[in-house]
């Protein structure tokens, strides 16, 4: 008896030490982001002290009467032009970090990312047709419509392909995504080639770029985020109950059906959101969340709150990597994610040869 | 009494019909063995119970309410179900695979509770996985795996049990231990408990009821003793056989028969 109730209180430890530690490690993660974020404020061909900063960001909250003693380009350096673009980095990160590991998750394939399933070439295709329409009505919002509407239909277009009777088999989900993804691809390279002068801007969109952030982009696509974020976080345990076989959580009580449409629906809204303004950014969606996994299990309660958080750190550093390495000139943050993601997946495959997922 | 009744289903797979007009009851405390050759409709029963294959006619009721009514977390509470070869993730641990056995008994939000812990402990302990709790699964055999499945439909506590070919792929050992315990389980819960076997000889061990089923047919049901004859194996496999009693407990063993005539006789079954 005594050992039995020896054995129940180390189950009971067990999980209320795992929880307390994902408690901490989410926190921790969350001060982390802040201190990375602010520290990457003074980073620039202006140098701010960050005792500064702290100060400029704080003298903008409501009901606080800082004494000033900043000129105001300081002020417009640090909130209007680095904060945004940070701001959208990390939104960027976060979303891509959430939807690689929800789409990982869905498909239990470890290999699943927004790039798999044809979400990021539908949102690139969409984007560039947008550089050539000479449609002003829309302004600056033409080619993020855009880019929203081409990952909505190729998702659609994969989801209604790979359907086989009322369920989506992995199997044909990932065939439908890489032949579509595939199609896109080469109707977004004949784009570019045609579009003659355009070629630049369509290049640098397709590897992925901050520079031009501000206020109104991270105002618009913030509640996507936040709604998209909130619905992934809440079926978190679904999403665990459905690393089982589809027949076993429909056994366990679990909807499949809609919750891999919610779910999905969810990571194409972020991914979405997250490519409109900034371009297509690789790695992201894959690296975060197996680094995630390694280090703190496959419990996805602990894991998107991490895969967000982390995300939105590991883009806000590459963004930081990608304005100051070689002023003036930006390499393409797509390019120094890959740079580092490549090396960085391959060390992950050597250090743990079996299992990754 | 919560029993668990088949009334005249019939079932199809992919518009070819694979059961017909079945009825039959398994009732708590009792273990019910389904036997019969590949493909005579017992997977596809089990999934029908499960309702992952949807009714074509007839009508299966739980307590007399039609299962049909129920929501998916009701049904879930009181039918647990061991699938034949179920996915496991490899990185889970077997603690937190047995811990997804709460699910139905826990809202969208909620934490598990010390409550659904000690059931947990308790479903691990009883299936002998207490020792392995956190390890991975990866890392088990395909005996402990079994019990981990186990385990985490006993955590769902529910008041009828399907079991679809749960020894298959097993060592005979292991075979044995399974079965010691899910009869144990089903006896001392009152569990109403249905288990798919292809093995005669198990079957007519460990089940008080055996239901025999030819083509998607009902063919015969009673106990093993009744049931278990060279004639009902000749007429549902088309195999002649030996059927002896048991030295230790009198129960229908089954050999099958090597004599020339009947090797002959099996030959000509099978080109037909």
């Amino acid at each position: 008896m005594t050992t039995q109730q020896n054995q129940l209180n180390a189950l009971e430890n067990r999980v209320t030490w795992r929880r307390r530690f994902s408690i901490f490690s989410v926190a921790a993660m969350a001060v982390g982001l802040l201190v990375v974020g602010s520290l990457v404020l003074t980073v620039g061909s202006v140098h701010i002290a960050f005792r500064q900063v702290w100060a400029i960001l704080v003298s903008h909250l409501p009901l606080v009467n800082l004494e000033v003693n900043w000129s105001s380009t300081t002020d417009m350096i640090v909130t209007g032009i680095r904060l945004p673009r940070i701001i959208l980095a990390g939104m960027a990160g976060a979303a891509l970090g959430v939807a690689g590991a929800t789409y990982q998750g869905l498909f239990r394939n470890p290999l699943a990312d927004p790039y798999l399933i044809g979400v990021a070439q539908g949102a690139a295709l969409g984007a560039v047709t947008g550089f050539l329409l000479p449609w002003t009505f829309l302004g600056g919002y033409l080619i993020p419509v855009l880019a929203f509407l081409g990952a909505l239909v190729s998702v659609s277009a994969v989801y209604l392909i790979a359907r086989v009777g009322k369920a989506i088999p992995v199997t044909t989900l990932i065939l439908a995504g890489v032949a579509i993804g595939s199609f896109l691809i080469s109707l977004t390279s004949y784009i570019t080639i045609i579009s003659a002068d355009k070629m630049p801007g369509i290049l640098s969109w397709l590897m992925g770029k901050f520079s031009m952030a501000n206020w109104e982009q991270v105002g618009l696509i913030a509640p996507f985020l936040v709604v998209g974020l909130a619905v992934i976080f809440i079926f978190a345990r679904p999403l665990n109950v459905m690393q089982l076989d589809e027949e076993q959580a429909e056994q366990l009580g679990i909807n499949v059906e809609r919750t891999k449409l919610i779910l999905m629906a969810a990571s194409t809204l972020i991914t979405a959101a997250a490519v409109c303004f900034v371009g297509t950014i690789g790695f992201v969606g894959i690296i975060i969340p197996h680094a995630v996994r390694l280090i703190w299990g496959p419990d996805h309660r602990t894991l998107l709150p991490l895969a967000a958080l982390s995300g939105a750190i590991l883009l806000i550093l590459a963004d930081t990597a990608s304005r100051t390495l070689f002023p003036p000139t930006e390499i393409p943050v797509g390019v120094i994610t890959a740079f580092l993601g490549a090396p960085f997946f391959l060390f992950l495959l050597r250090r743990k040869k079996k299992a990754v997922f | 009494m919560i029993k668990l009744e088949m009334q005249g289903i019939s079932l199809s797979y992919n518009h070819a019909p694979v059961v017909d007009k079945v009825s039959f009851q398994v009732v708590p405390g009792e273990m019910l063995g389904l036997i019969g050759p590949n493909g005579c409709g017992k997977t596809s029963i089990i999934k029908a119970l499960s309702r992952v294959l949807p009714l074509r006619s007839g009508k299966i009721q739980l307590d007399g309410q039609d299962i049909n009514r129920l929501s998916r977390s009701q049904m879930a509470k009181l039918i647990g179900v061991v699938p034949q070869n179920p996915l496991m993730p490899e990185t889970f641990t077997v603690a937190e695979v047995v811990l997804l056995g709460r699910t139905p008994h826990l809202g969208l939000l909620r934490h598990e509770s010390a409550g659904d812990l000690k059931i947990v402990e308790w479903a691990m302990e009883r299936t002998g996985m207490s020792t392995l709790a956190s390890r991975k699964i990866g890392e088990l055999s395909g005996g402990e795996r079994q019990r981990v499945t186990v385990a985490r439909v006993l955590a769902q506590e529910p008041v009828a049990i399907l079991l679809d070919e749960p020894t298959a792929n097993l060592d005979i050992n292991h075979q044995t231990a399974i079965l010691d315990l899910i009869r144990d389980l089903c006896k001392e819960r009152n569990l109403a408990v249905l288990i798919a076997l292809h093995d005669l000889n198990l079957a007519a061990q460990y089940c008080d009821k055996l239901v025999i089923l030819k083509g998607g047919r009902l063919f015969t049901e009673g106990t093993p003793r009744q049931v278990i004859t060279a004639e009902n194996i000749l007429a549902v496999y088309g195999m002649n056989s030996l059927v002896y009693p048991h030295p230790e407990n009198t129960l229908p063993v089954v050999l099958a028969s090597n004599k020339a005539d009947n090797r002959s006789n099996n030959s000509r079954i099978s080109e037909k």
